[in-house]
């Protein structure tokens, strides 16, 4: 093992982060915002829209990230009509696919882990709640989904870390991120040891980060918990 | 946008290439999952019943290739998969030149991966059983292997079963990561057959309905497992 390779690597690799960290934020942010919605979607009483959120769910989670990534860039990409409509401005850059194919996945796990949240939310809370009059709206928004959330934390830190995995495959449409660059530095090298050290320190770390944030988050919305 | 024709069996379409690709596929992903679990029941005794630096060693391990991306690991085997089985093997006295088959360097990097998750659903399961079935089985004067044969072994393995049919999901969805190793399966399959016919979407739409197939197929297996694996214990 070559100390002096590792460091180098390291600063090729670590241009990448960039692209990593705007992958993951962006994927994720968007994936949450549209879960909650599909989480509520999912447990509403009208059969079409449950059952629709069900089979979304069962084709994105039986199916591997990159056939869902090659199918938007390489598939989509490949037919007229959408060439030449107004979704080529997005589908032909291989950052917006990956957006796309990540969203997609996130939201699918996602919308699960809320789901779980939502229906743990004990019976006695729903009940004074509507005791207390308040509106279906006032309901969700002040009670359930807090609580839900704050059930949720530690699978969704599960979550976040497949996210940042996951961001790895964009490489393979083109798209340089930490493991595109050192996929480069392994082929030109030949010494792969080095730059999986290298890539490999700044993934660990990013989830190090994450894990540290769940804790902290978990921390904060469960103080009836913590040790007096 | 869907060209059915290029799917068809025999010389004309794809059909039987892609067939003959989810052969591979399903046994590239059964021979992870074995080498996988083989190298998860040493890290778990490890972690069990290991020495400090054993148990470093198995939680390094696992906390490491958790949390790296797997097509890293899969870079890593592949571009140095060969150079490190000739420096083994020159320990060993043996100079000449090895090359690993896509097919092995596969299964390795996945089995890598796969064991990991398999290790700590492993650690959940044992942690389930009761600390009194192995002390009732020492007090009847039972040797340690015939303790973990007959009393431990068959109630991890159930306790494990539900987690081990995620483990087998998650190590088949792999599975389509080396195809950047060039072994032909779904996805090396399609690519090839998408970049020959000039018509990625049909293709990339067929593999992923036969990995849906392939999961959806494995599901019910495992449904069935569990259900047989359960019989005659009351389950709420």
């Amino acid at each position: 093992m070559d100390i002096e390779l590792i460091i180098t690597n390291f600063l090729i690799v670590f241009n990448g982060i960039d692209e990593t960290i705007i992958l993951v934020l962006l994927s994720l942010s968007l994936g949450f915002f549209i879960s909650i919605f599909f989480a509520l979607a999912r447990i509403s009483s009208i059969k079409l829209l449950s059952e629709s959120i069900y089979y979304y769910i069962f084709v994105i989670r039986g199916t591997p990230l990159l056939v869902q990534i090659y199918l938007i860039y390489f598939g989509l990409g490949s037919l007229k009509p959408i060439r030449e409509s107004f979704l080529w401005i997005v589908l032909k850059e291989p950052f917006w696919c990956g957006v796309i194919a990540l969203v997609l996945n996130t939201v699918a796990y996602t919308t699960e882990i809320i789901r779980g949240g939502i229906q743990s939310v004990s019976k006695g809370q729903i009940e004074s709640c509507k005791s207390l009059g308040m509106t279906r709206f006032t309901m969700y928004y002040k009670i359930i989904l807090p609580v839900a959330f704050r059930q949720a934390f530690p699978a969704y830190g599960n979550e976040m870390i497949l996210m940042v995995k996951a961001t790895s495959l964009v490489s393979l449409t083109t798209y340089m991120e930490i493991t595109g660059l050192a996929r480069n530095i392994m082929s030109k090298t030949f010494a792969p040891v080095e730059a999986f050290i290298a890539a490999g320190s700044i993934y660990l770390f990013l989830n190090f980060l994450i894990v540290q944030f769940i804790k902290f988050l978990e921390w904060k919305y469960n103080p009836h918990l913590r040790l007096k | 946008m869907i060209k059915f024709d290029l799917l068809i069996l025999g010389d004309s379409g794809w059909g039987d290439e892609l067939l003959f690709a989810t052969v591979i596929t399903i046994l590239v992903s059964l021979s992870a999952m074995g080498l996988g679990i083989f190298i998860a029941i040493f890290t778990t005794w490890a972690k069990i019943s290991g020495g400090i630096i054993l148990k470093l060693i198995s939680n390094f391990y696992t906390t490491v290739i958790r949390g790296i991306p797997e097509l890293l690991v899969i870079y890593l085997i592949f571009f140095g998969g060969s150079a490190g089985i000739m420096y083994v093997a020159k320990i060993f006295g043996y100079n000449g030149y090895i090359e690993l088959h896509a097919f092995t360097m596969g299964t390795i990097s996945i089995g890598i991966i796969s064991a990991c998750y398999s290790s700590e659903v492993f650690r959940g399961a044992y942690n389930i059983i009761d600390k009194g079935q192995a002390e009732a089985a020492k007090s009847l004067g039972l040797s340690k292997i015939k303790i973990f044969i007959k009393v431990l072994a068959p109630q991890i393995l159930r306790h494990a079963l539900p987690g081990l049919g995620n483990v087998w999901q998650i190590t088949l969805k792999d599975t389509a990561l080396i195809s950047v190793t060039g072994l032909v399966e779904i996805m090396r399959q399609t690519k090839v057959a998408a970049n020959t016919t000039h018509s990625p979407f049909t293709f990339y739409l067929a593999a992923a309905i036969l990995y849906l197939i392939l999961t959806t197929f494995s599901s019910k297996i495992f449904n069935k497992l569990e259900d047989s694996s359960n019989k005659g214990i009351i389950t709420t």
